[in-house]
């Protein structure tokens, strides 16, 4: 299971890569890293079809994981990518942009990863 | 009684000065007291015989009258005072001449018309009747040394009584006007003080309110700043907590591979720990500069130059302003370019200080691409045939070695927007206090304004604004190294 993760926060990929490290190990999942929103549609255009976890921060600079979630829903509806946003703000606000939108899940900072990981199972 | 016919006579001039309605109720009171006056010396001279005085001072008396009635018509102020003085002086002169000339006793009258110009009509005029009284005394003198005999019209057996009256009603008449002369002096004193006391009242509240206004534009911009803060402390707390966590699992890990005697494996698992508690020394780091920028921002100055890192500085409160402008607005979007010079170094500064300018145009400049970015989404959904260029909003915030105003070296810190620009008939009240452009309730209109005392006069330094309408506005700081 390929998941793309979206974070201008570039310490998030050793972050992933550690807490992860047995199920890239053992082939279970398997990560890619985007630093903004541009990165990350860039990327889907070259790779489509092959993401089926997005997993996205919403503060960035430049475009936004709103805007991000909002591009992708529009341009990726057969089959559509499962879309989880995590913010470091939980407001009310932002959940219901994102549900609008139409988010997978919403998440928020800190991750709990041991939740996360049961996300990915199911 | 006396103040109820004085008030007939004032005529009302709201629009003349508090000192020109002064000056008239002094002229005022001054006629009205010498026409009681002369209706005494009438009297007197009637008992004393001497007739001639008595039509002197009857016609000078309707003279009076009329000039009262000219005042209330409003008619200047000064020449009612000197055509006072002129009639009096000319009936002094006639009553003297008729009475013995020199050696009247009506002479020393003529005192009263100087020293009772001088007060209600002020120095020239003073000066003016002193010269003429002084002189008919010569021209009294002198025709009394060349023999001339003047006519002395009252009783012989009346001298005394004459003389008497003639003495009494000019100590009197000068004393009476002396007292409305201080009484009016006294009120205006008053008044002036009462204006004084209330000015200065109204100062201190103003001066009470202006430390609060800008204790509070402090505070305004922190919250601007609280949920950045909140974002740019939560992120790194984040790695802290995930690191550690994941230590405590690679620990384990390591311990099994050790047990299991797999010295490669436990080297290897070692490293990571080891990268990843650099990492969690990083973050931590990081959220205890932003604590620390946070109270900084908050304190007050000690004014205190320190050695600061201009571009930490300056890179610190981009991120912290747009984490907070987009924790506000969701839909705020710009590009952010930083070009920082790195031979610059520390350089000393009071950091608040500098750090709450460099926000400030930081804001403002955020501010500027977001109506921008706004009203060109609004003229494309007005007008949706037509293309519209696309717009990106664009802040860029640059730091660069460079001459000082006073020829040193010095540091230029610029921050530039692609936003709407700043009007030309605007631009030179933009640093003035209280002057914005926000709608009310927005802005203090107290940020450039501090911003410049700040730079020139705390650092010596210059704040500078280049603008085009349509295009943008780039202010820059100037600082001495």
């Amino acid at each position: 299971m390929k998941i793309l993760v979206v974070d201008d926060e570039r310490d998030i990929q050793t972050l992933f890569e550690q807490r992860f490290r047995k199920e890239i190990r053992d082939k279970s999942l398997e990560f890619v890293f985007a630093f903004s929103g541009e990165e990350a549609l860039t990327y889907l255009q070259q790779n489509e079809h092959e993401m089926v976890i997005i997993l996205s921060d919403i503060n960035m600079p430049g475009m936004s994981g709103l805007e991000l979630l909002r591009h992708i829903k529009q341009i990726y509806q057969n089959p559509p990518p499962i879309v989880m946003m995590i913010t470091a703000y939980g407001d009310a606000e932002n959940f219901d942009t994102a549900k609008k939108y139409g988010a997978d899940d919403f998440l928020t900072k800190p991750v709990d990863f041991n939740l996360l990981k049961e996300k990915f199972k199911q | 009684m006396f103040k109820l016919i004085v008030d007939f006579f004032i005529p009302a001039q709201p629009d003349k000065s508090a000192e020109y309605q002064r000056r008239v109720r002094l002229v005022a009171y001054a006629i009205v007291v010498t026409m009681v006056f002369a209706l005494f010396y009438v009297t007197t001279s009637w008992v004393a015989g001497y007739f001639t005085g008595l039509y002197i001072m009857l016609g000078s008396w309707i003279g009076y009258l009329i000039l009262l009635f000219l005042l209330k018509q409003g008619l200047d102020v000064f020449k009612v005072a000197n055509i006072f003085g002129l009639i009096g002086i000319i009936s002094i002169y006639g009553s003297i001449y008729f009475s013995g000339g020199f050696e009247s006793p009506v002479l020393p009258w003529l005192a009263s018309t100087p020293i009772v110009l001088l007060l209600i009509a002020g120095k020239k005029s003073g000066y003016f009747w002193a010269f003429v009284a002084v002189l008919i005394v010569l021209n009294f003198g002198l025709m009394d040394y060349l023999g001339f005999q003047f006519p002395k019209q009252y009783y012989e057996s009346k001298e005394d009584y004459f003389t008497l009256s003639c003495q009494t009603g000019l100590v009197l008449i000068i004393f009476f006007i002396s007292i409305v002369f201080e009484n009016l002096r006294v009120k205006a004193f008053n008044e002036v003080t009462q204006q004084k006391n209330a000015l200065e009242t109204t100062l201190s509240e103003l001066k009470a309110t202006q430390k609060q206004l800008i204790q509070s534009e402090k505070m305004a911009s922190l919250g601007e700043l609280t949920a950045g803060i909140a974002h740019e402390i939560q992120n790194p707390l984040n790695f802290v907590n995930n690191f550690s966590e994941v230590n405590t699992e690679l620990i384990d890990e390591m311990q099994l591979e050790l047990d299991q005697g797999n010295l490669i494996e436990a080297k290897a698992i070692s490293n990571d720990i080891k990268e990843n508690e650099q990492k969690i020394t990083h973050h931590g780091k990081r959220a205890d500069a932003i604590v620390k920028g946070m109270l900084q921002h908050s304190r007050i100055s000690n004014g205190q130059k320190e050695s600061t890192d201009i571009n930490a500085l300056a890179g610190e409160y981009l991120r912290l302003a747009y984490h907070g402008l987009r924790a506000k607005d969701k839909l705020f979007n710009a590009t952010l370019i930083t070009e920082f010079d790195d031979s610059i170094g520390n350089i000393n500064i009071i950091p608040q200080d500098i750090g709450r300018v460099i926000l400030n145009l930081i804001t403002n400049a955020f501010y500027a691409v977001n109506e921008k970015n706004a009203s060109t989404l609004r003229q494309a959904q007005s007008n949706p045939s037509s293309a519209t260029p696309k717009y990106e909003p664009t802040v860029t915030v640059s730091t660069i070695s460079s001459k000082s105003p006073s020829g040193d070296l010095g540091v230029k810190i610029s921050v530039k927007d692609n936003g709407p620009g700043i009007p030309a008939k605007v631009l030179d009240k933009i640093f003035q206090p209280f002057f914005t452009t926000k709608p009310t309730g927005e802005g203090t209109g107290l940020g450039l304004s501090m911003s410049y005392e700040i730079v020139t006069k705390v650092h010596g330094g210059e704040l500078k604004v280049e603008t085009k309408e349509g295009d943008g506005s780039e202010f820059t700081i100037i600082l001495p190294v």
